[in-house]
C-alpha cells in the first residue's frame, strides 16, 4: 500500500533562543486519525516545537506543509484557519467570563451587531455532547476545576474546527480519574476523524493513549516509533540517553521523635466554606508521610494552614514544639518547614526574576546573600550556579528569566531551593508534576534522603504511584477529614482509591466518626 | 589589592547587563515609538496646512539651538525626573502612583513655607531644612492612599486624585492667606535668595538636576541591589510568590508608596527653591505630576529610561513654548505629537509589528 500524504509535515523545523538551540532541525509527520505522542526531558524542546506549529512562534529555518502545501504562519489565528488547534500547558481562559462566552470568543455568532447568547449556548452544548466532553456552559471559569477548564479549552479548539488537536501536557493537571476520561476523548476523537499530538511525562499513559511516538533530546529529533511493542523502560532510555530506574527502591524506615503535630485542625476554603474539618495527624523524623486524595478534598488547604498562607479557625499546628498555626509564612520558615508549592507559577516563582533571585527567594534576607542593605550579586550567582549544576536545571544562566525556562525547568528550580533549605519538615505538594522520568528519579531519590538524614517529609500528590513508591505510611483525605492511615506495606491501589471516594471510612466504619 | 579583584568583576557586570538586558523592548521599540509619533503627529500638521518639517525643526532646535535652550530643557526635564521616578517607583509593586502631582505640590508648598517661615535659618541649613520640609510633605501625602491600599484595600488610584485636588486646593487657600500671601501677588513671599539653589546662566536649568541624577542611580540601586528593592520587585511581580517568601505584603506596599512620594515631594522642593522662588496660586494641576506618568511609561519604568524620557519631554515642553512663535503652528500641536508617541508606546505591539514588517521589506528587497 501507498501511505497517504500526512496532514502535517514539519520539516528541518529550527529554532534558537538566546543561549540555546530548542529546536535543532526536526521532522515531524502527523497522520490523520493518529494520536502522536511527543516525548522529551524537561527542556528537550517539545513547547516550542508545538508553538512553532500553531504559529506562535515563527522558525529560524524548516517549511511546514499541510495537505502536502507549504504554509506559512503569521500567527495561531492562521493555524486555526489551517485546522491546527491548541490547548497550552498553562491555560489561557479569561476567568470573569462564562464557559460558553470562552469557547465562542473571537468568534462569535451574531444576530445583527449584538452577540446571540441562545445560540452560542446551544452551539456549546451540541459540541460538548458530540464528542462527550461535559460542561457547564453557564459557570464560570474562576469556578470550575481544572478538568473542565481544559474540557473547555478542547472545546474552544474544536469549535473553531480544528483537525488536529495539540495537547501539550494535559494530564499534569488533573486527577487521575480525569486524565483517564480525557483519553476516552481523544479516543473518540481520533474515531470522528480528528489527529492529536500528545505531550506527556507519564510513559504509562503514552503507551496506553497513543499510536506513535517521536522522542525529542536536546532540540534534535531521536527517532519515531509505533508505541506497540515498546516499553516504558525504552522510551526512557530513548528520552534521557541512558537507563533510568524507573521505580525507586527505599530501605525501611526508621522514624524518630515527631516533627509535626497537627491537631483537630479546622479551615475555611476560598469560598468560606468549611476545607478542613478536625484533621489530626503525627509526622516523624526520618519518614515520609503521603496524603493521597481527589483534588479538591482539602489537601490544598492543609498544606497552606501548616505552611502558613492560610489561617486557621481552629486547632494545632506544632512544628519541633512550637506552635506554629496562623503565624505569619516567614515564621513558619524558621521554625524549620520547607514548602514545595503544588501551584509553581502562582506560589512557587516570580516569573520576570531570573533563575538566580528566584533560587535565593528563601534566602536572600539572610547572610551571605544579603550583607547589610545589600543583596550579594557574586555570592547569589555563585549559589545558583551550584544549584543548577546539581538539580540539572537546564537554562543557559542563571541571569535568565524563570519565564523563558521550560515548565519542568522551572519546578525544578522550585525543588532544588526547597530541599536544599534543609528543613526539619519538607511539605512536598506535586513536587514531581511536568518533570521527565530522569528528574523525577532524581528528586525521589533526593526526599529519601532527606528523609533517610532524619528529616520529616509531608509528600502530598494526587499520583497514587508517587505516594505509593516514597510514602512510608499513607493518609487518605476525603471531605476534609482524614478518613483513613495505611502503612506502606498494607496499601494497595484499590484501598486507596475505595477510601479516596469516601466508600469506606476508617476500621471499615461506613458512618463518619 | 582589591582593585585587583574589581577589574573583572566589573566587567563581568557590564557583560551580565549587556547580555541580559532585553535591547530589543527595552531600547528598540521605545526609540521606534517614539519615531512613529513623531511621524504621525506630522500627518496631523499637514492637515492644517503646515509643514511638519518646521515642526520638526523647532522641536530640533528647542534642544540644540542654543546653549541656553538645552539648558532650558533641562531645567524643564528636572521635575520631571522626580515625578517620573516616583510613578516608576510605585509602578514596580504594582501600583498606579496618579497621585504623584498631589505630591509633587506638596512638596512645592511646604518647601515654599519652611522657606519664608524658618527665614533666620543660615543659608545651606535652611536650604536643606527646604528640601527635607517638601520630601517629606510628598511622603506624607502618599502615605495616606498607600496606608489605604496596603490595609484597607482601596485602590489606590481613586484615592491619589482626590488627595490631589486636596493639594491643589490647600495650596491656594494658603497661598493666598495673610499667613503667607506677598500683597501685590498671587502668590506667597519670595523664599529668601541665600536659601534658593542657583541656577546655570539664568534659565531654568539649575543645580538640582545633580539631585535628580542622584536620585536616578539611588533608585536604581535601591530596586536591583537591595533586599528592600528584592521584596518590593517580588511584590510588584507576583504578590502571592512575595508572601509565600515570607515578604510582608501590605508593609510594602505602603513603603513603596511613600518612597514614591517622598520622591515626587522632593521634585516639588526642587522646583519651589531652583526655579519659581515663591509659590504661586494655582490655576489648575501643574501637570509635572501628571506627565510624570506618561515619563515613566515611555522610560519602561526604568530609571535610566525615565531621565531619558524626561529629556524628550523637557524638548517637547519647550518646543511648545517655541513653536508658534518660529512657525506659526499652534502649539497644541505638540501635545499631539506627545500623545501619538505614548500611543505608540503603550501599544507597543503595534510597534513590533511594523518593526516586523519593515525587515521583512528588507528581507525581500
Ligand atoms: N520564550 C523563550 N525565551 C527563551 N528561551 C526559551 C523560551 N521558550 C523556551 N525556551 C528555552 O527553550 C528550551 C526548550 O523549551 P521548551 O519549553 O520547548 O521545553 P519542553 O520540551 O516543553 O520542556 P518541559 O517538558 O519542561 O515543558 C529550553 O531550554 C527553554 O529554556
Ligand atoms: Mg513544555
Amino acid at each position: 500500500m501507498s501511505t497517504p500524504v500526512p496532514f502535517v509535515e514539519m520539516r528541518g523545523i529550527v529554532k534558537r533562543f538566546p543561549g540555546v538551540v530548542a529546536n535543532d532541525n526536526i521532522d515531524l509527520d502527523i497522520h490523520r486519525g493518529e494520536i502522536h505522542a511527543l516525548l522529551g526531558e524537561n527542556g528537550a524542546g517539545k513547547s516550542t516545537l508545538m508553538n512553532i506549529l500553531y504559529g506562535l512562534y515563527k522558525p529560524d529555518a524548516g517549511e511546514i506543509r499541510i495537505d502536502g502545501q507549504v504554509v506559512h504562519f503569521s500567527g495561531p489565528n492562521m493555524a486555526i484557519r489551517h485546522g491546527i488547534g491548541m490547548v497550552h500547558q498553562h491555560f489561557m481562559l479569561v476567568e470573569p467570563f462564562t464557559v460558553a462566552e470562552n469557547i465562542i470568543l473571537g468568534n462569535e455568532p451574531r444576530q445583527g451587531m449584538k452577540l446571540d447568547r441562545r445560540q452560542a449556548i446551544a452551539k456549546v452544548e451540541e459540541l460538548s455532547k458530540k464528542y462527550n466532553l461535559h460542561v457547564d456552559p453557564h459557570a464560570r471559569i474562576a469556578d470550575i476545576s481544572v478538568g473542565m477548564q481544559q474540557r473547555v479549552e478542547i472545546l474552544k479548539a474544536l469549535y473553531r474546527g480544528a483537525e488536529l488537536l495539540i495537547l501539550d501536557e494535559p494530564t499534569a493537571v488533573l486527577t487521575p480519574q480525569e486524565a483517564d476520561e480525557l483519553i476516552v476523548t481523544m479516543r473518540q476523537l481520533v474515531a470522528a476523524g480528528k489527529s492529536i499530538i500528545f505531550i506527556s511525562h507519564k510513559l504509562k499513559e503514552v503507551l496506553r493513549s497513543c499510536d506513535k511516538v517521536t522522542v525529542i533530546r536536546r532540540g534534535k529529533k531521536i527517532t519515531t516509533l509505533p508505541t506497540a511493542g515498546a516499553s516504558m523502560n525504552e522510551l526512557a532510555a530513548l528520552m534521557v540517553g541512558r537507563d533510568v530506574q524507573l521505580t525507586v527502591s527505599k530501605t525501611p524506615a526508621t522514624p524518630g521523635d515527631p516533627v509535626l503535630k497537627v491537631e483537630n485542625l479546622q479551615a475555611l476554603n476560598n469560598r468560606g466554606l468549611p476545607a478542613l474539618r478536625d484533621v489530626s495527624f503525627t509526622v516523624r523524623a526520618g519518614e515520609i508521610v503521603g496524603i493521597a486524595g481527589v483534588e479538591g478534598n482539602g489537601q490544598t488547604e492543609l498544606v497552606e494552614c501548616i505552611s502558613g498562607l492560610r489561617s486557621a479557625t481552629s486547632g494545632r499546628i506544632e512544628v519541633n514544639g512550637q506552635q506554629v498555626a496562623n503565624l505569619p509564612p516567614r515564621q513558619v520558615q524558621e521554625a524549620g518547614v520547607a514548602h514545595i508549592p503544588q501551584d509553581r507559577q502562582k506560589h512557587g516563582l516570580v516569573l520576570d526574576f531570573t533563575v538566580a533571585e528566584n533560587i535565593i527567594m528563601r534566602k536572600y534576607f539572610q547572610p551571605p546573600f544579603c550583607q547589610g542593605l545589600f543583596i550579594h550579586q557574586r555570592v547569589t550567582d555563585e549559589y545558583a550556579d551550584k544549584l543548577v549544576a546539581k538539580y540539572d536545571v537546564r537554562t543557559p544562566s542563571v541571569q535568565t528569566l524563570a519565564r523563558s525556562l521550560s515548565g519542568g525547568n522551572q519546578q525544578k528550580v522550585i525543588v532544588a531551593r526547597e530541599i536544599e533549605q534543609n528543613p526539619d519538615l519538607l511539605i512536598a505538594a506535586q513536587p514531581t508534576r511536568g518533570l521527565d522520568v530522569g528528574a523525577i528519579e532524581f528528586i525521589h531519590n533526593q526526599l529519601l534522603q532527606q528523609r533517610d538524614a532524619g528529616k520529616a517529609i509531608l509528600l502530598v500528590s494526587l499520583e497514587l504511584d508517587e505516594i505509593m513508591a516514597l510514602a512510608d505510611r499513607i493518609l487518605v483525605m476525603y471531605e476534609g477529614q482524614i478518613v483513613g492511615e495505611l502503612s506502606d506495606a498494607e496499601a494497595t491501589e484499590e484501598k486507596i482509591g475505595l477510601l479516596m471516594v469516601g466508600e469506606q471510612r476508617k476500621g471499615g466504619d461506613t458512618v463518619a466518626n | 589589592m582589591p582593585t585587583e579583584r574589581k577589574k573583572p568583576e566589573f566587567w563581568k557586570m557590564m557583560k551580565n547587563f549587556w547580555q541580559t538586558t532585553n535591547w530589543e523592548s527595552n531600547l528598540k521599540v521605545p526609540l521606534a515609538a517614539i519615531g512613529f509619533g513623531l511621524l504621525v503627529g506630522g500627518v496631523f500638521v499637514l492637515t492644517i496646512g503646515k509643514n511638519p518639517i518646521d515642526v520638526y525643526l523647532a522641536i530640533w532646535k528647542a534642544m540644540f539651538g542654543s546653549p541656553r535652550a538645552f539648558l532650558d530643557v533641562i531645567g524643564q526635564a528636572t521635575p520631571l525626573v522626580f515625578t517620573g521616578l516616583a510613578v516608576a517607583f510605585a509602578f514596580r509593586t504594582g501600583m498606579f502612583n496618579i497621585g504623584a502631582e498631589g505630591q509633587f505640590t506638596m512638596g512645592m508648598l511646604v518647601a515654599g513655607i519652611a522657606g519664608i517661615k524658618l527665614h533666620w535659618l543660615p543659608g545651606p541649613v535652611l536650604m536643606v531644612v527646604c528640601l527635607a520640609a517638601g520630601t517629606l510633605a510628598g511622603g506624607l501625602w502618599a502615605a495616606i492612599p498607600g496606608w489605604l491600599k496596603a490595609k484597607r484595600g482601596v485602590h489606590e488610584v481613586i484615592n491619589s486624585i482626590m488627595m490631589n485636588y486636596i493639594a491643589l486646593y490647600v495650596t491656594n487657600t494658603l497661598v493666598l492667606s495673610a499667613w503667607l500671601r506677598d500683597p501685590g501677588y498671587q502668590a506667597t513671599y519670595e523664599v529668601p535668595r541665600k536659601a534658593l539653589i542657583r541656577n546655570f546662566m539664568g534659565t531654568t536649568a539649575n543645580w538640582g538636576i545633580t539631585l535628580a541624577v542622584v536620585a536616578v542611580i539611588v533608585v536604581y540601586f535601591l530596586l536591583w541591589r537591595t533586599k528592600l528593592g528584592y521584596e518590593i520587585r517580588a511584590t510588584g511581580h507576583n504578590p502571592h510568590a512575595a508572601q509565600y517568601a515570607g515578604i510582608n505584603v501590605p508593609k510594602r506596599l505602603l513603603g513603596a508608596f511613600v518612597v514614591s512620594g517622598l520622591l515626587a515631594g522632593l521634585g516639588g522642593a526642587v522646583q519651589t527653591l531652583g526655579v519659581k522662588r515663591r509659590v504661586f496660586q494655582l490655576f489648575g494641576f501643574t501637570g509635572v505630576g501628571l506627565d510624570g506618568i506618561a515619563v515613566s511609561l515611555i522610560g519602561r519604568n526604568h530609571p535610566v529610561g525615565v531621565a531619558l524620557a524626561a529629556l524628550l519631554y523637557g524638548t517637547l515642553y519647550r518646543a511648545s513654548a517655541s513653536i508658534q512663535l518660529s512657525t506659526g503652528v499652534p502649539k497644541q500641536v505638540v501635545g499631539i505629537i506627545q500623545a501619538c508617541i505614548i500611543f505608540f508606546i503603550a501599544a507597543d505591539e503595534i510597534v513590533r509589528y511594523l518593526l516586523k514588517r519593515a525587515a521583512r521589506k528588507g528581507e525581500s528587497a
